[in-house]
């Protein structure tokens, strides 16, 4: 059976997905708070798999915990702590419990989590991650065996368009669409110029591309990713607007900067839809949203 | 290509030579010795530390080339002070301390690390160069190799973490991916960063890996 996202991705209309971060521990309560704040105003929703190299309650059960709330899952799965056979198996299982969706990811390096001495596993890499899951709905595993009963997914990537150079990551990026990947979430995107050249080149490829919007909670937030996380650029003059409100007004600054730059994409028609990243904000997608007109 | 270490700590290695009160050292003229790790001056500083220690040095010496046949000769030299110590102490490389350990039943506690097989590529400057993975992929990625130089061994292009030219990890530690962008660039070789590798044989040659030159 098709995925229920599968078929919002081929509606043509504005997709909106965002994301879901399980705990680390396992009190679930705030986590399924978020999912059944989220689940019915977005068109799926992700799970991150120990994002940041930190370990947590894994993307797989945090998956069918949206599955049981009657949600739309798209599970995030990383290269790093997984060999193939584990990845194989966990998709199996995925699917036999109405996994539809999944988001292939190489995953951050192990020193930059909280188990530092722990092995980086990269057996696989988002690419070969893509095309594992092809060949298991062709009803085939990676020793080459016939499986007995298949599975069916949505298999989506990644893409960087702030990535500097950029060429390495186009280069990735077209190796990714080859590989079958079904739709693009890109990492955080401020500066809509960038983002129209990019979706200027990326369009070609007919592969859906939601835009990622990672709510601004603060100026030093800004300036702390544009700084240190690699991919993210945030213009001075969203800094200075951020700087420019009392220290109680930020939140909802941001917000409003989240929704104005939905609304501008959805406007012009720019990318086929968003994926908002609230980052342990998640009370405040609901306002992303309306702040955007959706 | 050296093979490159670092000196455990001293309470490490005192630790190592727990219940071993007589110690006889050993050090390598080879890559130890080009490293400042275990050359002739170091296993004098380590015979201080050892006697600070409160052990007793039954002697030492620095064979030319620890991980080869010589290092049989150079403990049959030193057969009478090698038997009146408890253990001998290496100041070589993992390969070394294999290599004693197959003469004179004496217990070899490494006083270093082995970190990797490296080049020097300027003075003083080692990196990495090879994982010895059986699978050489340099002839596609322009002599720079995914498996050692990028930190997550990608095959297939860089990760998002890649920042400026530089790595997640480190921001001293360049993205290899560039790097090899780059070069294969300049050679008119990117069709070749755009060909799919896939799936790599860890298993090449079975673990304990071993050959037999006939």
């Amino acid at each position: 059976m098709v995925s229920r996202f599968k078929e919002v991705l081929e509606s043509g209309r504005f997709v909106i997905t965002s994301e879901v971060a399980p705990p680390k521990g396992t009190n679930l309560e705030k986590f399924l708070h978020h999912i059944d704040l989220l689940k019915d105003k977005v068109d799926a929703l992700n799970v991150t798999d120990h994002q940041s190299s930190v370990m947590r309650f894994p993307s797989l059960g945090g998956a069918l915990a949206i599955i049981e709330k009657g949600g739309e899952p798209i599970m995030q799965m990383t290269c790093r702590d997984r060999n193939r056979m584990a990845l194989e198996a966990d998709l199996l299982f995925a699917y036999s419990r109405g996994i539809k969706n999944v988001l292939c990811l190489t995953g951050d390096a192990v020193p930059v989590g909280d188990h530092k001495e722990a092995k980086g596993v990269f057996d696989l890499d988002s690419l070969q991650l893509l095309k594992t899951i092809h060949q298991l709905m062709d009803g085939q595993d990676l020793g080459g065996n016939e499986l007995d009963g298949g599975v069916e997914f949505c298999a989506g990537a990644i893409v960087t368009p702030e990535a500097q150079p950029i060429e390495p990551q186009l280069i990735k990026f077209e190796k990714k669409v080859e590989g079958g990947a079904e739709f693009f979430q890109t990492q955080a995107i401020y500066d809509l110029d960038n983002f129209k050249s990019f979706m200027d080149y990326a369009r070609k490829f007919k592969v859906p591309v939601l835009a990622g919007i990672v709510l601004l909670s603060s100026a030093r937030m800004a300036k702390y990713m544009t700084a240190n996380v690699p991919g993210i650029f945030v213009p001075q003059e969203l800094i200075d607007e951020l700087s420019g409100v009392p220290k109680e007004e930020v939140l909802a600054k941001g917000i409003e900067i989240a929704g104005r730059t939905i609304a501008a994409l959805k406007k012009d028609a720019i990318c086929e839809g968003v994926h908002i990243m609230a980052i342990g904000k998640e009370e405040v997608v609901p306002d992303i949203l309306a702040a955007s007109g959706l | 290509m050296k093979s490159i270490t670092k000196q455990k700590s001293i309470e490490d290695i005192q630790e190592g030579l727990k219940g071993l009160d007589k110690i006889f050292v050993v050090g390598c003229g080879t890559c130890t010795t080009m490293t400042k790790t275990g050359g002739v001056e170091q296993v004098e500083e380590m015979k201080g530390h050892l006697q600070e220690m409160g052990k007793r040095v039954t002697g030492s010496t620095v064979i030319p080339t620890a991980c080869d046949d010589m290092t049989e000769v150079a403990m049959k030299e030193n057969e009478q002070f090698i038997r009146s110590a408890d253990a001998i102490l290496s100041m070589s490389c993992a390969l070394g301390v294999h290599r004693m350990s197959l003469y004179l039943d004496k217990p070899v506690i490494p006083a270093l690390d082995t970190l990797f097989i490296g080049v020097e590529e300027t003075p003083g400057y080692f990196r990495e160069a090879c994982d010895q993975c059986g699978q050489c992929l340099l002839g596609q990625t322009a002599g720079i190799c995914p498996i050692t130089a990028c930190h997550k061994g990608l095959v297939n292009g860089p990760c998002g973490g890649t920042n400026n030219g530089k790595c997640e990890v480190d921001k001293d530690k360049d993205c290899a991916w560039t790097l090899i962008y780059n070069r294969l660039k300049e050679q008119g070789r990117l069709d070749l960063m755009h060909q799919y590798q896939p799936p790599r044989n860890h298993h090449v040659i079975l673990k304990p890996k071993s050959v037999k030159i006939t």
